[in-house]
């Protein structure tokens, strides 16, 4: 069943301006903290300073007594969350323990932000402060405090702490006997340290909510419908009644699909009775949103003489923060699914301590598995004296392979990818002293998921698309190309605008790299149902049958010849319309799957002062498959940043805890993201082998580029140096300890 | 009869076979079925799976046809970021 | 806390306003004067989501107070474009893509201006280090860096 027919593209693969672009140089686009409404209040949120504490009183008698206070709110302001929805309600609020250093435990409404802030510190928390535990090996060590009893699952194995309380394996074939048949068995273990989304803009938003449970929400988020419904669970509210409005937005990355200050600034509006404004600072958002897992991986590779990896094995366990996740499961099943293997078993244990909430972040889980993967991989070429490109090419899952994870590939790029780093200048580029270059191999899995999009063909024959997914990186631009592209006009004569919950139906958000592909394809299917309706119209008019009308260069035809009948246009069309039938328009709702698997290679090269053990990127290049690419801009941006944020978490971005449980680095200085300077320009390559599960193509692009960056890295600087790192992020001080230790 | 493939952990929940054979048409005859079989699955699949079917992943569509030759993996519920 | 009554300019015009003498200049924009343009992205001076020029000198106005404005001109990315007659610069961020979310571009596109002022002809690498205070999580700076650059040469090229 492909939905996928090749044809000559017109509109994609250009590089047109986005219609939002002149509001964003300008400084009108409009973010999360961006607008104001009358009488509105400022909120503010009081944190836990404990790791771990039992909250044995709250008093905010003093808060409420100041003057410009207008509402004061804890856990007990909040009804018993809908099923599911416990831990969600939990994290945004503390019930009986706080969880993580940061946590919220109360909020305060008031006149100004100034009176706000001076409100949190009347307010007088009693704790008991227990046992914490912040690292992923001490948690899951037997005796290790308990963050949240009885959360363990029935399949977790014996021998470890009740904080691992998810385990998941994947696998095929018998990976005893295929390392029994390897030239070179290598065994390592792998850790990387936690990173956060670092989106610019911090969460913010803006709340009204009547008595009656009847409000309006302005938020800075990924997917306005997932705030509205987590919202509405939280707080025992109807979908109906809650209307969320997606501000522009200024990153997200997976950080921004889940609610944080939502719910608090809706519980404030209410029990104020006053819109009320709630925007975090940095610190809160280092120290409550976000972040990813850190991790422990062992991973045992077997490899032959010929370069065939015979059995692949990885253990991974991953720190999910203070409440139950399934990351691990990612992280299990892509760390080895560039591979087509006979042999393979991977497992993931997931563990909870006291620190945040884990958030999404680009592909979540399997930067991390893939960097264990292919840091084995490479250890093992070096080891068995092969080429790290060879021996990936030998291996490579192809269109019918059986992945690792199970299901059987159907057609994708791996191949081509890896075949045009052969033709990169970069992989042949000498290499000058203390340098090295890294090669990784990345997969993310896609996804297309609830969607819905109407079209309208407008009196004068332009098209408006309106649809519900926010805009991060240019998917308006996107969508209005393939509207254009189905109806054979110019892109100028298409506008897609993002609209609120009150005027669409169900969106899964923006994430899991699905716009692109699944709001195009709906799309596409919309305007074809447009393009249906037309025939039938002009059919009854030119009296003949629908088939007869065909669409051509962005025109209806008439295919009897005889009839003399001049091809009509849209504005020819639109200018009839309630002529014809009335208004012309459709929505296309439907559960879009069928998003095509996207893979990625990486080259880098580093060059490590030996001194210092400061690394610096010297090249960098990005290799995927886009399936079809759109606007090319936007594809290369997605790699270039995807890339830079895989190197950052690589190199430098580190959660750095205290034995006090605190985070030590919440903020941009200490918490520290890769800026220009640090920067080479990142070079991409394209490939593009068409998803058949799109009508044109496309692939989702966006997650995947975060994937190979941490093992490019990770290999390209253990081969300058010739000492293998196996911790990041690959800060100065831990590669200066790594050479002088060898 | 589809043939069911069960992967690594979750074959606890279905009497440790790798795979098993049902007869289902579609996804949630599937999600029906595979609970009433196997009760241990129950719970698994309430938390939400996502079911590959021929090589596509399928997270809702219940109406997805399973044929008899199809392959069909049962996998923890995808997400994205 | 008390308050101070400051004269100043902001994009060549007159404005009066009345500020808390904690307040930043970032607070005072954004909050008091409406405008928004001037993003916050730390409030600590690390971001630069906040640049403006005081006295044609590129600062983090959440690092600056309000009151420091006082008989000073301002220039925010509200002034940057003539009517709808984009700036250069802001017309080859949008040629070349060198935004996806925008949330960092008015602060990058303040800070490259005020590059190319001093520098109408710098080379990357005095680029990168001129908007290293400029954080960008999206772009991985690569389209910023060659809009810069491309505006310096076409400026260069259109004043000769
Ligand atoms: S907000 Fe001023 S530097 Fe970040
Ligand atoms: S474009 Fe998003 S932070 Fe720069």
């Amino acid at each position: 069943m492909s939905e996928y027919q090749a044809r000559e593209f017109k509109v994609l693969g250009q590089r047109l301006k986005r219609p939002d672009g002149f509001d964003k140089v300008t400084g009108r686009a409009r973010y999360g903290a961006d607008v104001e409404a009358a009488g509105m209040l400022h909120g503010r949120i009081l944190r836990s300073p404990h790791a771990h504490a039992r909250i044995v009183s709250i008093d905010t008698s003093a808060a409420e007594a100041l003057n410009g206070v207008k509402a004061v709110i804890t856990r007990a302001d909040f009804p018993q969350a809908a099923k599911g929805y416990e831990d969600i309600q939990d994290n945004c609020m503390a019930g009986e323990r706080a969880l993580y250093d940061g946590h919220a435990v109360a909020a305060v409404a008031a006149t100004s932000k100034r009176i706000a802030k001076q409100a949190l510190k009347l307010i007088k928390v009693e704790y008991e402060v227990l046992p914490h535990v912040t690292g992923v090996e001490q948690a899951i060590a037997p005796g290790a405090p308990i963050v949240q009893p009885g959360k363990v699952s029935k399949r977790v194995p014996e021998g470890f702490s009740d904080n691992v309380v998810r385990y998941t394996s994947f696998g095929h074939g018998d990976v005893e006997a295929g390392f029994a048949k390897a030239d070179a068995v290598i065994e390592r273990e792998y850790r990387t340290e936690a990173s956060h989304q670092g989106y610019i803009e911090p969460h913010a938003c803006l709340a009204t909510l009547d008595e009656d449970g009847r409000g309006d929400l302005w938020v800075c988020t990924q997917g306005h419908y997932f705030i509205r419904d987590m919202s509405c669970a939280v707080l025992g509210l109807e979908s109906a009644n809650l209307r969320v409005t997606a501000s522009e937005i200024g990153g997200g990355f997976g950080g921004k699909t889940t609610v944080f200050v939502e719910p608090v600034a809706l519980a404030l509006a209410k029990k104020s009775g006053h819109a009320v404004k709630l925007v975090m600072t940095r610190e809160e958002v280092l120290r409550a949103t976000g972040p990813t897992v850190s991790t422990y991986m062992q991973v045992k590779l077997g490899l032959n003489k010929d370069g065939i990896i015979t059995a692949a094995y990885a253990r991974l366990f991953y720190q999910a923060g203070a409440y139950k996740q399934g990351t691990a499961d990612f992280g299990a099943m892509p760390a080895f699914a560039p591979y087509e293997l006979e042999n393979v078993h991977t497992e993931g244990l997931d563990v909870i301590t006291n620190r945040p909430r884990t958030a999404s972040y680009r592909a979540p889980g399997a930067p991390t598995a893939c960097y264990a993967a292919e840091s084995a991989i490479d250890e093992a070429c070096l080891e068995l004296g092969l080429d790290p490109l060879e021996v990936r090419l030998k291996n490579a899952a192809k269109e019918g392979t059986k992945s690792s994870y199970g299901p059987t590939y159907q057609d994708h790029g791996l191949i081509q990818c890896l075949e045009a780093v052969k033709d990169t200048e970069h992989w042949n580029a000498p290499l000058a002293a203390n340098q090295g270059r890294g090669l990784a191999a990345g997969f993310w899995f896609n996804f297309g998921g609830e969607t819905s999009v109407s079209v309208f063909l407008n009196t004068d024959g332009s098209v408006t698309v309106t649809e519900a997914n926010p805009d991060i990186g240019g998917s308006r631009a996107s969508i209005s190309m393939m509207v254009a592209e189905e109806f054979g006009i110019n892109y100028e004569q298409v506008r897609t605008t993002v609209t609120d919950t009150g005027s669409m139906g169900q969106n899964e958000p923006t994430h899991g790299s699905r716009v692109t592909f699944a709001v195009g394809m709906a799309a596409i299917k919309a305007s074809r149902e447009i393009k249906a309706d037309i025939q039938q119209r002009l059919a009854k008019m030119w009296d003949v049958s629908a088939d007869q009308v065909i669409w051509q260069d962005g025109k209806a035809h008439c295919t009897d010849n005889s009839k003399g009948i001049e091809p009509m246009s849209l504005p020819e069309i639109g200018a009839i319309a309630n002529n014809t039938g009335g208004p012309i328009g459709a929505h296309h709702g439907a559960n879009m799957e069928g998003a095509g698997v996207a893979f990625g290679v990486h080259i880098c090269d580093t060059e490590v002062d030996p001194e210092t053990g400061f690394v610096s990127v010297k090249r960098y290049t990005a290799i995927q498959d886009a399936g079809k690419m759109i606007q090319p801009d936007y594809v290369e941006g997605q790699l270039q940043g995807g890339a830079v944020q895989g190197i950052g978490w690589a190199l430098n971005e580190e959660y750095v805890y205290g034995d006090d449980g605190r985070l030590q680095n919440p903020g941009f200085l200490d918490y520290r993201i890769p800026v220009a300077s640090d920067m080479p320009m990142i070079d991409t390559v394209i490939v593009e082998v068409p998803n058949p599960g799109h009508p044109f193509g496309v692939r989702g692009v966006g997650e995947t580029p975060i994937v190979p960056p941490l093992a490019a890295v990770g290999n390209a600087v253990s081969r300058a140096t010739n000492v293998r790192l196996r911790h990041l992020p690959m800060s100065p001080p831990r590669v200066l300890a790594a050479i002088q230790s060898a | 009869m589809a043939h069911i493939q069960i992967f690594g952990s979750l074959r606890d929940l279905f009497d440790g076979q790798a795979a098993i054979e049902m007869d289902v048409r579609n996804l949630r005859d599937l999600l029906t079925k595979l609970p009433q079989a196997y009760p241990d699955c129950a719970e698994e699949i309430e938390e939400g799976v996502s079911v590959s079917i021929d090589g596509k992943i399928i997270n809702d569509d219940w109406f997805r046809p399973i044929h008899a030759d199809s392959e069909v993996v049962v996998l923890p519920r995808i997400v994205g970021g | 806390m008390s308050s101070t009554h400051v004269s100043t300019k902001i994009n060549g015009q007159a404005v009066e306003y009345v500020c808390p003498n904690d307040a930043s200049l970032l607070e005072v924009l954004r909050d008091q004067l409406g405008m928004t343009g001037t993003k916050e992205g730390c409030g600590s001076g690390d971001c630069g989501a906040c640049s403006v020029t005081v006295d044609g000198r590129l600062v983090c106005s959440c690092l600056v107070l309000g009151v420091e404005a006082q008989g000073r001109a301002v220039e925010t990315i509200e002034g940057m474009a003539n009517k709808n007659q984009l700036h250069k610069l802001q017309e080859k961020f949008l040629e070349k893509a060198a935004l996806q979310c925008g949330i960092c571009t008015p602060g990058v596109l303040i800070a490259a201006r005020s590059l190319l002022e001093k520098n109408p002809d710098p080379t990357e690498q005095e680029v990168r280090y001129w908007i290293a205070g400029n954080l960008c999580r999206c772009t991985g700076y690569d389209k910023i860096v060659r809009a810069i650059l491309e505006s310096a040469k076409e400026l260069r090229e259109e004043a000769a």
